[in-house]
């Protein structure tokens, strides 16, 4: 299956990695290469076989619905991004993590 | 004092012939020394580093020891530290203060551990070479013109040039073994759900394991008596009672049935590796192994199933770098999806992006039955290829890597080149199964450099004490976990 450059402009889009028309281009060919690595899986028949998610057949661990973690608030907004739009300032305020605004 | 095995440094350390900050401090000398050439460690902090080798003093001094408290190791950049850099090689998490420690980094610190760094890798433990790592490539210390192997091409390098006692690594795909095998030392990737992956970065949750690096399998044995554990953080750790991984360290070999799979020994394999291996099964036959021909036909198909899972596990997980709590944000954006666009591109080096793309293409509407679920029932096929190997022998033999250490630069420009490094080691973390990578000598490259190769022993799930013991008997008789480079540094320039 040929991918195209609008199929990378997608993909990248849906990965919200920004990808301009150069990276794409070089994008493509690397991908097509691994692409044609991982075409060699369709020769197999695999009809009847239980896919494997894992190699362990696990459940679900229950716990006691107790409070187990403490508040790091503090400790983890320590690591905020810088704002940036021209702000040096850390991206936090009010205990909140600041973004553009998204609702008008 | 460099050379001896983690035993010896316990022993010295606690008869109080050495102290934890003479053994550390000899230590951070040659890493000042080496470092700078080798670029193994990406993180130091040397007043953290020997404040834990004065509380291990203390804690020797008032008779509460145990075995290793006091030996400094290497940490890979992949396990969060508290208040330590915690990157995973990337310029995403370039700035990150790890605010909790990984579950692995507890359990040293609790037997006394010392931290020494955090080593190099490639980045969020994408790659064979370390060379995708954003704070630069790593030297093999046997010769600087190459890889050291990856993604814990750090903590391989600093065993290898002993700037540590010994390191811990990952294994996703082969991180542990194909650098052991490179750079000539003793790494163990355990049965996946041994070692909690809590705190450690993720990749691809159901291959990722962390396990030992060290020169011999005593020091990975006794490595795992501190880093293996129950740990209800991570959902998969497997609740099991302790195990004492030296315990079998010296049982006889005699009658043990060794599996060698005929994938492993056909094309692709450099020949001058597979002379190595040959002797190495050679001197098994000495210690009284019967070998048993086995196949593993599913083995060519391990390399596509696992970057179609890899990636798609990797696109998931790493969807949480979006610029917003930590992590890298984009200088200028214009809104939020902008700003995660911008801050993903910038943030991620080309071989994540890579991965990224391809995980979120083989997930994405109308591809996943004919990749993904595929991939997964191919899965089961080289699982099950295994189960019937293991039904007529213990442990499985084989090269960990299809070649010795390449140069760099070499490979960095063909992505499926450099998958193809992996043959050998990926079809064990598709399993679940414990492998290991073991030095079996020294091969000749093209251009007539000797180099370390590693021989590789795969056991059932659980089995590793038994791997121990089958490395470990081979160490006895031999001196290729011994050998050490010589290192050379460039000339100062004036």
């Amino acid at each position: 299956m040929a991918l195209s450059i609008e199929d990378i402009k997608k993909v990248a889009h849906l990965a919200r990695i920004e990808v301009t028309d150069s990276d794409a281009a070089a994008t493509l060919s690397k991908l097509t290469g691994i692409l044609g690595l991982i075409e060699q899986m369709q020769a197999v028949d695999t009809s009847g076989i239980e896919p494997m998610s894992h190699s362990q057949d696990l459940n679900q661990r229950l716990r006691e619905d107790v409070v187990t973690k403490i508040n790091l608030r503090d400790e983890f907004q320590k690591n905020a991004p810088i704002l940036g739009n021209g702000s040096t300032l850390p991206a936090v305020g009010d205990g909140l993590y600041l973004v553009p605004k998204v609702i008008e | 004092m460099i050379n001896s095995s983690l035993k010896q440094l316990g022993d010295l350390l606690q008869t109080k012939k050495i102290s934890s900050v003479e053994l550390t401090q000899t230590f951070l000398n040659r890493i000042q020394q080496y470092n700078p050439s080798i670029n193994a460690y990406i993180a130091l902090d040397e007043a953290r580093t020997i404040a834990q080798a004065k509380a291990a003093d203390e804690r020797i001094a008032s008779g509460n020891a145990m075995p290793l408290t006091g030996v400094p190791f290497a940490q890979k950049d992949i396990f969060c530290a508290k208040g330590w850099q915690t990157t995973c090689g990337s310029k995403m998490l370039a700035n990150f203060i790890a605010p909790y420690d990984a579950h692995v980094i507890t359990q040293f610190d609790t037997a006394g551990a010392v931290n020494l760094g955090k080593t190099n890798m490639d980045e969020f433990a994408m790659g064979s070479s370390n060379e995708t790592s954003y704070f630069g490539g790593v030297k093999n210390p046997w010769s600087f013109d190459r890889v050291p192997g990856g993604s814990s091409g750090g903590s391989a390098a600093a065993v290898a040039a002993r700037l540590c006692a010994a390191a811990t690594g990952t294994d996703t795909g082969g991180s542990i073994r194909q650098p052991a095998s490179l750079c000539g030392f003793t790494g163990l990737k355990p049965t996946y759900g041994v070692v909690s992956r809590f705190g450690m970065i993720a990749f691809a949750s159901s291959l990722d394991q962390a396990g030992p690096m060290a020169k011999s399998a005593e020091d990975c044995a006794l490595m795992m008596n501190v880093m293996a554990g129950f740990d209800e953080r991570d959902s998969t750790s497997l609740n099991r009672e302790k195990e004492d991984y030296t315990r079998d360290l010296n049982k006889p070999l005699q009658g043990l049935k060794v599996g060698l799979p005929k994938e492993y020994f056909s094309e692709g394999l450099d020949t001058n590796v597979g002379k190595v291996i040959e002797a190495a099964i050679a001197e098994y036959k000495k210690l009284g192994a019967e070998i048993v021909d086995i196949s593993l036909p599913n083995t060519g198909l391990s390399i596509p199933v696992y970057y179609v899972l890899a990636p798609a596990e990797a696109s998931s997980n790493l969807s949480r770098y979006d610029g917003v709590r930590y992590g890298h944000r984009a200088a200028e954006y214009t809104d939020l999806m902008d700003m995660y666009n911008k801050s993903r591109a910038e943030g991620f080096g080309a071989e994540v992006k890579r991965r990224i793309l391809i995980g979120t293409y083989v997930l994405s509407a109308g591809y996943y039955d004919a990749y993904y679920l595929k991939a997964q029932q191919i899965r089961r096929l080289i699982a099950q290829d295994f189960v019937e190997a293991f039904k007529q022998c213990d442990v499985i033999m084989g090269p960990a890597a299809p070649s010795t250490a390449f140069k760099a630069g070499e490979k960095v420009d063909d992505p499926v080149a450099m998958y193809l490094q992996d043959i050998y080691t990926i079809s064990t973390n598709l399993a679940g199964l414990p492998g290991m990578s073991v030095p079996a000598g020294f091969a000749q490259s093209d251009d007539g450099v000797s180099l370390p190769v590693g021989l590789q022993i795969i056991g059932n799930y659980f089995d590793e004490a038994r791997m121990l013991n089958v490395a470990h008997k081979y160490q006895q008789v031999t001196d290729w976990h011994e050998r050490m480079p010589e290192l050379v540094l460039p000339k100062e320039a004036k």
